[in-house]
């Protein structure tokens, strides 16, 4: 087995091993030493044995092994529970899988790493790591600052956990709605740092930051993944199905998005490079979530994102459509970026003009937002005002942090 | 079960000394209330409310000789009004109790897990 293969399988079962023994030793830091131990063997002895038939379980059980060890060498007052403990779960069967989705270790381990006690980005790099599996070096790349900085948020993360008792438990059905919001919101931030990394950290990091990428795959492919896992877990949250298909439709227009490291607009994009399946899957999850018909801004987002990727090309786009479901999302989620995306599928219906009138009360709310002087920019060129559409498009690019969104804009800027 | 310790501090924005007891009085009834919810529930420790920051001494004695000063130890604008001492299973169930008080004080409180195994509390 090639070891590409062996990472695929490490980072699907990572979340689920420590999930487990963390439930089991009540001791997070534990079940993530000993996961580690456990996929140390497992990377000796697959190659040569050949992967287990359920490598979750192998690993699970070598994991444990490993914590047993640990335990009775540091000679813990707590071994003998800890093994107990390990010992009576080796004995009875897992739950079944239908015996209620709410139960799932790994559904436990996401809320805990996405706590609000927790600073946002603390979340962010607790989840990566210990239900994505990624390692702490590649969560520091893909966020583009120094691996000793990662790993302090790690670790201050892992120790608040532990000295205010952060709860290992799905919450209460009362703060249940509040709190997968809480999730959600960890993993949209994930995956849009992977489909359009800001790139902004990288100049303020150590030496050892990597240089700003366009396209960081790894974590959106992340986030698509550990959204199917809570879309899997809890299956009748229409919120969570909405975040999947967003994340489906915009990831279905990838490999046309970024044409030699040049951002590539919807409109101007090659639609054949779309990838179907995705658009298929994101259409039908959205169709579920009109039927269960409650909707909330991620769902909304997706719908929108569904009538683009219906439109073979740009100029079949139902544009009121959109301007429809932007009337809704303002409702659900108001605020000025809604008003400027809304303003741009204004100006499609009704011209560059009005597009522009919506635009400029925004100007306070949003000054600092690289993709308002960029939408700015755009509809004074549509207009022919090329003085102010120049001196928007200077700003845009001086505030984008994205190289392949800044080689996009300085190429228009360029052609005026 | 743990002990938190859930501060409220005053940063002389609220101006509490500019209120008169007429316009404060709802507060103190609202803090009784949120106590007796403690004391009902098995939750309380130990609560209290403080003088005024001007009523601290600070004293030093780690070089010797102990010192005596008027006031607080720092100049932070910011200070310790009052606190409770709670128990609780988690922090969630610390943070719920906390929103409580929050509301009750009219403050913004503070959730601090206390040191040490309290597993037997």
């Amino acid at each position: 087995m090639s070891v590409p293969d062996l990472t695929d399988v490490f980072r699907a079962e990572h979340g689920r091993v420590v999930a487990t023994l963390a439930r089991r030793l009540g001791d997070l830091d534990l079940a993530e030493d000993a996961t580690a131990e456990a996929l140390l063997v497992a990377v000796e002895r697959w190659p040569v044995d050949g992967v287990p038939p359920n490598p979750g379980a192998w690993l699970t059980t070598v994991a444990g092994n490993k914590a047993l060890d640990r335990i009775r060498r540091e000679g813990r007052r707590d071994a003998k529970e800890a093994e107990a403990s390990l010992m009576a779960s080796q004995l009875v069967p897992e739950p079944a899988p239908d015996a209620g989705p709410i139960e799932d270790d790994r559904l436990r381990l996401l809320f805990t790493c996405c706590h609000p006690a927790l600073a946002l980005e603390n979340r962010v790099a607790l989840t990566l790591r210990l239900l994505g599996g990624l390692s702490v070096a590649e969560i520091a790349h893909a966020f583009l600052v120094p691996e000793r900085t990662m790993e302090q948020r790690i670790t201050r993360a892992k120790a608040k956990i532990r000295q205010a008792h952060i709860p290992y438990r799905v919450p209460a059905s009362a703060d249940l709605p509040g709190r997968v919001a809480g999730v959600l919101a960890v993993l949209y931030l994930v995956f849009n740092e992977g489909y359009l990394p800001s790139g902004m950290v990288s100049r303020t990091a150590g030496p050892d930051a990597a240089a700003p990428v366009a396209v960081k795959s790894e974590l959106s492919a992340e986030a698509i993944r550990l959204t199917r896992v809570v879309a899997g877990l809890l299956p009748e949250a229409p919120e969570v199905l909405g975040l999947l298909a967003l994340m489906l439709l915009t990831q279905s227009r990838s490999a046309a998005r970024v044409v030699d490291g040049v951002l590539v607009t919807l409109d101007e994009q090659d639609r054949a490079l779309w990838d179907a399946e995705l658009i298929d899957e994101g259409h039908a999850l959205v169709r579920r979530c009109l039927a269960i018909g409650r909707p909330g801004p991620y769902q909304l987002q997706a719908a929108i994102q569904a009538v683009h990727c219906d439109a073979v090309d740009v100029s079949m786009t139902d544009w009121s459509q959109i301007v429809a479901l932007y009337d809704q999302l303002r409702v659900v989620a108001p605020g000025p970026v809604v008003d400027l995306n809304r303003a741009v599928a204004v100006a499609e219906l009704a011209g560059a003009s009005v597009g522009l009138d919506l635009v400029t009360p925004l100007a306070d709310a949003l000054d600092g937002y690289h993709a308002f002087h960029a939408t700015r920019a755009d509809l004074l060129r549509r207009i022919g005002r090329i003085p102010e559409a120049l001196a928007a498009y200077d700003r845009a690019i001086s505030l984008a942090g994205n190289p392949a969104e800044i080689a996009w804009l300085t190429r228009r800027r360029d052609s005026l | 079960m743990t002990m938190y310790m859930l501060s409220v501090h005053h940063d002389g924005t609220a101006d509490f000394e500019s209120k008169t007891m007429e316009e404060l009085q709802p507060v103190f009834e609202a803090v009784d209330r949120f106590n007796s919810e403690l004391q009902e529930a098995g939750a309380w420790v130990f609560a209290g409310g403080l003088e005024p920051i001007e009523a601290s001494t600070t004293v030093d004695n780690t070089k010797g000789q102990a010192l005596v000063v008027d006031g607080p130890f720092s100049e932070s604008k910011e200070f310790l009004g009052g606190f409770w001492v709670i128990k609780a299973d988690d922090l969630d169930a610390a943070l719920d109790w906390a929103q409580r008080g929050s509301a009750a004080c009219a403050g913004k409180v503070e959730v601090r897990p206390f040191q040490g195994d309290t597993e037997s509390l």
